[in-house]
């Protein structure tokens, strides 16, 4: 594994003859042509289809590189130490860890955020939300043509309470641009009826979590909607495949609100098979910190995804002091 | 093309699983709040969920609750049915626990602070340092978003697949 010392910075190029500009993140270098995303580091090189690319390129930078590990693929991605980020190719993947060819870099969170979201503005191009699901956006592909700065740059929903709430994050309707998808027609609309006392309006709040989830134009895109110390409820909505195959550095757990979803788990370092995990509406499951996971949603579903945000899980987890599963019985 | 959204009930739910290639499924702790209620006793809260001292407690509501109150926020997703939560002001001075939510006697609840009427898929504030309860004249079922408390069950062996 090669591991460079210098702190890295971005570079941008001029445009190629597709009229997309090319990238330099330290040693690791990223352009893209009509079909293709293409990623070179000092030892090798890999080429992903622009589309998917894309895709989880854009939950990387949404999520300011979430929890643990985002994989693009089986070789690219990225490592949240929270304040910097690792860059890495290859560095979970058994085979180019034995050839000794992946490669690391820790790079400043700031500058890692700022080349990544200059090329997803780049390459981009107008009629495709990499957040859509693929039935309901136009193509990634062809030479460059206009942006989609509006779709890549969405607010993300972090409720400090809760959605609903007096001053917190606002409920969903078709006045404020959010129809409800074609897959959740079937879905109740009714409000919860809310009789609060005069003074008592801040805390005496509920509201239709299925209907505001039904109104989501996105997809794979955990929301905080409720908070509760450090435990963070974040519900998405998914359709097709997980964009990203995401590494945990601590216990997730899901709670499969509608339809079914299924996940492929495999060790987190080395991507060997460990389970598959079938969820049904009603389903709860641990997602153990020492897994990687993509999940395969034949119809939009909604999913409950809960994390404790606390900072202090990873190092716990990785020093042995905490075990890699949540529960032990 | 109308598509068909599956939710589930007490009366109809089915469960998925865990196929292992190469783990323990216990790894997991997959169970399912359909079930789990199904099993328990009005509004036991039985954790479903666990991350350090956070939990997901499912629970019955079947009939009307005690007062109950915590030190920090909760909220409460009902998944079948209908609950009816009523809120009061807690008498200054109430201990209570440092995690989870406590029983408070009625004397203890105050002034009336509002109620909510939920149903399915409705996600209702528990606010902090206020008294709670829940009634259903039928058999509901609610996630509970709390930390782990006295009151917590974990029978992390009946409610989970082991093999």
């Amino acid at each position: 594994m090669t591991l460079t010392g210098a702190t890295p910075h971005g570079e941008v190029h001029e445009p190629n003859e597709f009229g997309y500009k090319s990238f330099s993140l330290g040693e690791f270098h990223f352009s893209r042509d009509e079909y293709f995303a293409y990623v070179r580091w000092p030892t090798g090189h890999h080429v992903m289809s622009a589309d998917a690319f894309l895709r989880a390129l854009q939950r990387d930078v949404a999520w300011e590189f979430f929890y643990g590990i985002v994989n693009f693929d089986g070789v690219v991605g990225t490592v949240n130490h929270y304040g910097t980020v690792d860059l890495f190719a290859g560095r979970y993947n058994d085979a180019y860890r034995r050839a000794e060819l992946d490669h690391v870099e820790n790079i400043e969170t700031p500058v890692i955020k700022a080349t990544f979201a200059a090329i997803l503005s780049d390459w981009t191009n107008e009629g495709f939300d990499p957040f859509a699901s693929p039935e309901e956006t136009g193509s990634a592909f062809g030479p460059k043509n206009g942006d989609n700065d509006a779709a890549i740059t969405r607010h993300r929903v972090t409720a400090q309470r809760m959605v609903s709430l007096p001053g917190d994050e606002p409920l969903r309707n078709d006045d404020n641009g959010h129809p409800v998808n074609r897959m959740f027609a079937d879905v109740d609309q009714d409000e919860p009826e809310v009789y609060a006392e005069p003074g008592f309006e801040a805390e005496v709040g509920s509201f239709n979590l299925f209907a505001y989830l039904s109104r989501s134009p996105v997809t794979w895109n955990p929301s905080v909607v409720s908070v509760c110390r450090e435990s963070l409820y974040c519900p998405t909505t998914e359709e097709y495949i997980l964009p990203i195959i995401h590494g945990n550095d601590r216990a997730e757990w899901f709670v499969q609100l509608s339809d079914e979803i299924t996940w492929d788990v495999e060790d987190r370092d080395t991507g060997r098979k460990r389970a598959k995990v079938v969820m049904k509406a009603g389903d709860v499951a641990a997602m153990p910190s020492d897994i990687r996971h993509q999940g395969y949603s034949p119809k939009r579903s909604m999913l409950l995804v809960w994390e404790n945000a606390s900072l202090k899980i990873p190092q716990l987890i990785s020093s042995g002091q905490f075990p890699t599963q949540p529960v032990d019985f | 093309m109308a598509y068909e959204t599956r939710l589930a009930s007490l009366m109809n739910y089915q469960k998925g699983r865990v196929d292992v290639i190469d783990d323990d499924p216990k790894n997991y702790a997959f169970s399912n709040i359909f079930e789990v209620a199904s099993l328990a006793k009005p509004f036991e809260q039985v954790a479903v969920a666990k991350n350090f001292e956070y939990v997901l407690e499912a629970v019955r509501a079947e009939g009307t609750s005690g007062w109950r109150a915590a030190t920090h926020d909760q909220s409460a997703l009902v998944l079948d049915g209908q609950v009816e939560f009523t809120f009061k002001t807690l008498a200054d001075g109430h201990p209570l626990p440092d995690s989870g939510s406590g029983g408070v006697p009625e004397e203890a609840a105050g002034t009336l602070m509002g109620r909510v009427l939920a149903r399915r898929g409705h996600l209702t504030l528990l606010p902090a340092g206020r008294a709670y309860r829940l009634a259903s004249p039928a058999p509901a079922v609610v996630l509970i978003q709390t930390v782990a408390g006295p009151d917590t069950q974990f029978r992390w062996a009946e409610i989970c697949q082991t093999a």
